[in-house]
């Protein structure tokens, strides 16, 4: 008895792996630059884990006798080279190189942290909205509409500027600037889930309202949400490095790349390559984030294409 | 109609009304304050300073008062430039914002919508491919890269053009030449020409699909008239509701745009203002610019529903 209710568990989970996950991954294989974007943000997440062994030199560490210096190779103008800097000094004689991946540390980190709050706070409130449906969810959700048409990014500056710039406040208030879309979302795949089957057999067999929602709807709408948070990361990027490039982000001698390409436009005349590399980085980045969300768009949702 | 409307206009008030208490409590619960100098002022001056602006009583009495006040629509004395009044301040900065607002929006719709149709009728073919890549592009690199490189090209080192040297201005309003305008609300133009043509070019596809379009074709109506009087109007109906999120995001680069190109618009005061705990200003830019996007999406709904006849308003 035991033994048959085990195959039959085997056997379904076997079925429905395939037909969802197994399927996806399989379709998002065969996207080039989807894959291609995979492994260039595990080599850059990699470089910034292991930043401080990648370079001979600290991220703090100043030397004034090479303030500015182009690394070697700069085909460009420049007043001086800074000879083992691959990518030249900057304006107190740091490694422009270590600082950039501390930067990529920052940024990531950002970004990772911020959309977790945001996915936490995004799919319980969603969930709860629409599994409870009637008035609640329609209150609930004038009040994100509310929420929504609040110029969200004033908040932010002043929370920063008022608060001293902490960084956990950063994490907070750029994550709860993107939790609304993904309440959105989760609300809209409860209100088609909890009409199912499954979900209805589960009510008849005693399961709480909460364990519903934790066992039935949470992990069936996670396609979209998938995406969606492959979506958000590069935007709490670009919002972090928006604020750290008004002045308001991490703080000396930390770095994020909003700050060194805040630092490296004033002084791209005459040493662009300051601009050049955390420009470059912080563009890859995004570029890669939004290809692998299109392509688990794509890869979760092939009737889309 | 017109009862949905008012009834929209009268929703707008809740929401204002929290905007303002938000930015309110969270201003006054912060440390610091407007008065907070180098050096610091003798007491009895600064119990004085503080008494004029009324700082010196309950936070609620204090909010009540600003209330009161904000309701005969008088928005305060700034507290750091102490011979204006917000309003004044906001009176100068204004028009330069939203010229440059209105600019960048018109040139993104414009753009936008024509780069995306284009791209929508040469579906998977290289002029589609490379639309799509570059509206990719402009969607991943933001205004404060774009800012600098743009101001390398066109201001510090100039474009020689057919023995014409075109150099633009990068930094100041000139009065609101044209010249000082372009590079600005280019940059303020990108993000947002690279979105609108990707919804333009999915709905464009869409709607180039459907049936009436088939039937217009079996009519031998023209093609150029197919896409111009029939297709059109339905591809454009999602522009009309990204309009909201539009005016957001320009906004919110107008921010950057002001302090690179160092135009004096009220983007820039409020960085200016938070940074100097001047209250009355903070509270006063979120109140002009929550009520620029509070009025913009009502006129996109109005819009939305003037433009499909399916939806009815109720």
């Amino acid at each position: 008895m035991i033994s048959t209710t085990d195959k039959a568990e085997t056997l379904e989970r076997a079925v429905q792996g395939r037909s969802l996950w197994m399927d996806a991954w399989r379709r998002l294989k065969r996207n080039r630059a989807a894959m291609a974007a995979i492994a260039i943000l595990a080599l850059m997440t990699l470089m910034a884990i292991f930043a401080p062994f990648l370079s001979a030199w600290r991220y703090d560490e100043i030397n004034y006798d090479l303030v500015t210096c182009a690394p070697a190779w700069w085909p460009g103008p420049s007043l001086c080279t800074a000879p083992g800097h691959i990518f030249g000094t900057d304006a107190v004689g740091r490694d422009l190189f270590v600082r950039v991946l501390y930067g990529a540390r920052m940024s990531l980190a950002v970004g990772l942290v911020a959309t977790l709050v945001s996915l936490v706070i995004g799919v319980v409130y969603g969930a709860t909205a629409g599994y409870l449906g009637g008035r609640t969810d329609a209150l609930m959700m004038r009040g994100v509409d509310i929420l929504y048409s609040l110029p969200f990014i004033f908040f932010v500056i002043i929370l920063m500027v008022l608060f001293d710039r902490s960084l956990i406040l950063l994490f907070v208030a750029v994550g709860a600037v993107e939790w609304l879309t993904m309440a959105r979302i989760v609300r809209g795949q409860t209100l088609s889930i909890k009409q199912k089957e499954f979900v209805e057999a589960a009510r008849a067999g005693g399961v709480s309202g909460f364990g519903i929602i934790r066992r039935h709807i949470i992990p069936n709408s996670i396609g979209p949400v998938v995406v969606y948070v492959t979506l958000t990361v590069p935007t709490v990027i670009l919002t972090e490095s928006f604020l750290s490039f008004l002045g308001l982000g991490v703080q000396e001698p930390l770095t994020s790349w909003g700050t060194l390409i805040s630092e490296g436009a004033a002084q791209m005349e005459t040493a662009t390559w300051t601009l050049v590399f955390p420009a470059l980085f912080m563009a890859v980045t995004l570029f890669c984030f939004n290809f692998i969300g299109d392509g688990l768009r794509d890869a979760l949702d092939p009737r889309d294409r | 109609m017109l009862g949905y409307a008012f009834r929209r206009l009268l929703g707008a008030i809740p929401t204002l009304f929290i905007i303002v208490t938000l930015t309110f409590f969270m201003m006054r619960l912060a440390p610091g304050g407007p008065f907070d100098t180098e050096r610091r002022l003798p007491p009895e001056v600064e119990a004085n300073v503080k008494a004029a602006y009324n700082l010196d009583k309950p936070l609620v009495t204090q909010y009540g008062l600003y209330l009161a006040k904000l309701a005969q629509g008088d928005l305060g004395p700034s507290f750091k430039n102490k011979d204006f009044t917000v309003a004044q301040l906001i009176g100068a900065g204004l028009p330069v914002s939203v010229t440059l607002g209105l600019c960048a929006m018109t040139l993104s719709l414009l753009l936008g919508a024509l780069l995306g149709t284009w791209a929508a009728l040469r579906q998977n073919r290289w002029q589609d491919y490379s639309v799509m890549t570059v509206a990719m592009v402009g969607v991943t690199i933001p205004a404060f890269v774009t800012a600098p490189i743009l101001t390398l090209i066109f201001g510090v080192y100039g474009i020689h053009l057919f023995g014409a040297d075109i150099t633009l201005p990068v930094s100041g309003w000139g009065g609101g030449a044209l010249r000082n305008l372009i590079l600005p609300v280019i940059t303020l133009s990108l993000l947002q020409v690279a979105v609108i043509a990707r919804l333009m070019r999915g709905s464009m596809v869409e709607v180039l699909r459907s049936n009436y379009i088939r039937t217009a074709r079996a009519k031998g109506v023209p093609e150029y008239r197919i896409v111009l009087r029939h297709a059109l109007r339905a591809a454009a109906l999602p522009l009309v509701s990204y309009a909201g999120p539009a005016t957001a995001g320009i906004l919110t680069g107008s921010l950057i745009v002001e302090q690179i190109f160092g135009l004096p618009g009220i983007g820039r005061y409020f960085v200016l203002a938070a940074l100097d705990r001047d209250y009355t200003m903070v509270m006063g830019v979120v109140i002009v610019y929550a009520t620029l996007i509070i009025v913009l999406n009502f006129i996109a709904d109005m819009l939305y529903a003037v433009l499909d006849p399916r939806v009815r308003l109720s």
